[in-house]
């Protein structure tokens, strides 16, 4: 974490509270920040070890470690942990460290709700983990959640998961209005919407997405309560509702979240390349632009997640045309970043092997997904584990790598202590090899037929369930490797300068290394 | 904050209660969407009207379907499995239900037609499906539904299938079956 910071520029500006309370009372954006970071760090570890019970206990078919039950459990929480407890609360860090310095303001607009928006977020964990010890255990529905699994067959404890998720999406509410509200009013003069650093503008976008989907997840939530409690037929059948019902609400939320979750990412990766190629990025306005129509294109594809409930076939051509025409804008991203490191005077740096890494490994995830749209081919592969290993390739070296990218490339700034660069190569190939090793081998064995969900499978699955496990240990072991390379930069090192890369662009690196408790209190001038 | 940013706030503050009914709003939709299209398979009760009564049918055959949800111990089942049937005729067809419990109890039937594009041209002009059914301990029944399939049938289909799920709703007795009580053209 941050040191404490003397800052000559200003008489008034002092440094943060002593103790406990700093953390608690904090409304500074960096503070904010490094309280989100760490808590989805946290999650990660939590929701990584369940990851481990997962792939142990799929390392030999039949059942050998935990019981069915158990695994269900697993499954559920490894999901929704890794969803909302890792990967939003991280961007949603990333997004209170860097908009502010990004766009020349002194903090975020609404530094109370800030607070508010991360200090209910822990609660909403800790009601989502207690479940694991009452009775009935813990969510055994999948992350997905379908009704009837969710209503009628459901544990005691699903009203505790319905609370903490209006919770959570409370959180995201509030943290996706306060970046609006910070970009659109407060940036420094002469940032015209156009001159936003491309993180800006993902986060931006992702905001937007997230106070249009997450009412529509707390209205489903919502549902479920009336359905288990006050006696109500949303999704039951017996009176007259309708499950499918709930899986058309739960993907019209669904399908954005999928976009929340690597948007962010996509700013990241932008700013990391052009960094280590030494040039500017190439077409940036192709990638605004090519970001708002995956934005958009989001709300109308949800039903590619159904087409196997019995869609009539006018629907599921619209919706395999429509999810195949997301290629396109993401295609242009894709080529933008290779175009930037064309002839660039290219350094492979930790965060720039990170960000590679996200753009090969992305772009399979990517054409994967493809593969899925197509709907006769998605009869045979619907919830095999080749939509498992499409959803891991497009989020743990997709939104995961890019996290971390950001993490390398920025904790200079947050720390002002260089991280150890040999460490670091060290996590990134460790990883590298480890999530290839994991996720590669479930595209066959998902090809092969097997589904996805299920504690035990056949015996011609064995070898390469064998495989992913051993590089999910690989993985999973690697990221402690991370936790140390990150305490070990905060607590010392090579200090930092400000420009902390010779490539970097951009309004934080003008500020001094570890950032001032207070930047930007007069407005920066930008030409 | 300046007053920019107090605007913005205002704006995204009412747009998620406003997406949170949105979501709510989707349930009618949904319904009236499915309706509209014919979508989902979902038979509506129709009135009489001699347009649809055609003096040159088409041979179909008409095959029924019972199935019972978990938890329903009820004895149900079509009195005929399939029907020769042609298009443009009323056609009353028939399913035995006995309660097999010790308790009086309230069933519903949930139809369902396949393929879901020959459900707009099954026209039903009374069916069980429409009401709640109550039976005493062991008591038995003929459930009828008069229907006539539309001389408009896509013709390549030959074959429909008019599925029933039947649900115990003795513990939802009181809930309105509202999705089952429109009346369409």
């Amino acid at each position: 974490m941050s040191a404490v910071i003397e800052n000559h520029h200003e008489d008034h500006d002092h440094g943060p509270a002593k103790g406990i309370t700093r953390w608690l009372y904090t409304t500074n954006h960096k503070d904010i920040g490094t309280l989100y970071l760490w808590f989805s760090f946290a999650m990660f570890l939590i929701g990584g070890a369940m990851a481990m019970i997962i792939r142990a206990e799929l390392f030999q078919p039949g059942m050998q470690i935990v019981e069915p039950e158990f695994y269900n459990q697993m499954i559920t929480l490894h999901g929704l942990i890794m969803i909302f407890g890792g990967v939003m609360p991280a961007f949603v860090g990333l997004a209170n460290w860097l908009v502010p310095m990004m766009i020349g303001a002194p903090d975020m607009a609404l530094p109370r709700m800030n607070n508010l928006s991360f200090w209910i977020l822990p609660f909403a964990f800790l009601i989502l983990l207690s479940s694991l010890f009452m009775e009935g255990g813990a969510p055994n529905f999948g992350w997905t959640f379908y009704a009837p699994l969710s209503t009628t067959y459901a544990p005691p404890s699903v009203t505790f998961f319905i609370f903490s998720v209006h919770i959570m999406g409370a959180s995201s509410i509030m943290g996706a209005i306060n970046v609006v509200v910070t970009i659109m009013n407060m940036r420094a003069p002469g940032v015209g919407l156009m001159k936003m650093p491309l993180f800006v503008w993902s986060w931006l976008i992702t905001a937007y997405l997230l106070i249009a989907v997450m009412p529509v997840l707390a209205g489903a939530v919502t549902m479920m309560l009336m359905d288990i409690h006050f006696g109500t037929s949303f999704f039951n059948a017996a009176g007259g509702g309708d499950p499918v019902l709930f899986q058309h609400i739960f993907w019209f939320f669904g399908h954005p979240e999928v976009y929340i979750m690597i948007l962010p990412a996509f700013g990241i990766v932008s700013h990391i390349i052009e960094t280590f190629s030494r040039k500017q990025l190439f077409g940036y306005s192709s990638m605004v632009w090519a970001m708002l129509s995956i934005a958009i294109l989001s709300f109308v594809v949800w039903a590619h997640h159904m087409f196997t409930v019995g869609l009539p076939l006018a629907a599921e051509i619209f919706f395999m045309w429509a999810t195949m025409l997301i290629a396109v804008p993401t295609g242009v991203k894709v080529f933008n970043w290779v175009a930037t490191m064309f002839r660039g005077s290219l350094t492979f740096e930790t965060p720039m092997l990170f960000a590679i890494a996200f753009v090969v490994l992305f772009t399979i995830g990517g054409l994967s997904g493809l593969m899925l749209a197509i709907v006769p081919a998605d009869f045979q592969y619907h919830d095999t584990y080749f939509v498992v290993a499409h959803f891991h390739y497009v989020l743990v070296p997709g939104a995961i790598f890019s996290i971390m990218a950001a993490v390398y490339y920025w904790i200079p700034k947050w720390s002002g202590n260089m991280y150890d660069e040999r460490l670091g190569k060290l996590h990134f190939w460790l990883s590298f090899v480890g999530v290839n090793v994991t996720f590669f081998p479930q595209h066959f064995i998902g090809l092969a037929g097997m589904p996805r969900r299920y504690p035990d499978y056949s015996l011609q699955f064995a070898d390469w369930n064998m495989v992913s496990s051993v590089g999910a240990f690989l993985f999973g072991f690697s990221q402690l490797l991370f936790l140390f390379i990150v305490l070990k930069t905060v607590m010392g090192g090579k200090k930092a300068t400000s420009q902390v890369w010779d490539g970097a662009r951009g309004l934080e690196w003008t500020v001094a290394s570890p950032a001032p408790y207070h930047t930007f209190s007069t407005p920066p001038k930008v030409d | 904050m300046n007053k920019g940013a107090k605007k913005t706030l205002i704006k995204l503050v009412v747009a998620v209660p406003l997406m949170f009914a949105f979501g709510f709003a989707l349930v009618p939709l949904y319904d009236v969407f499915c309706e509209v299209t014919g979508l989902n398979g979902k038979v509506f009760q129709s009135e009489h009207s001699d347009d649809l009564i055609a003096e040159q049918g088409r041979p179909l055959s008409l095959q029924f379907i019972s199935t019972n949800n978990e938890n329903m111990p009820w004895k149900f089942e079509p009195s005929v499995k399939v029907l020769k049937i042609e298009t443009g005729k009323y056609y009353t067809a028939t399913f035995s239900v006995k309660n097999t419990t010790n308790k009086k109890m309230t069933a519903q039937a949930v139809p369902s037609v396949a393929p879901s594009n020959a459900a707009a041209h099954l026209k039903k002009l009374e069916c069980f499906c429409f009401e709640k059914q109550e039976l005493m301990p062991g008591e038995e029944a003929l459930l009828p539904v008069k229907l006539l399939v539309s001389n408009e049938l896509p013709s390549n289909i030959k074959n429909v299938i008019l599925s029933y799920t039947i649900f115990d709703i003795t513990d939802y007795n009181d809930i309105e079956l509202a999705s089952n009580q429109i009346v369409m053209e």
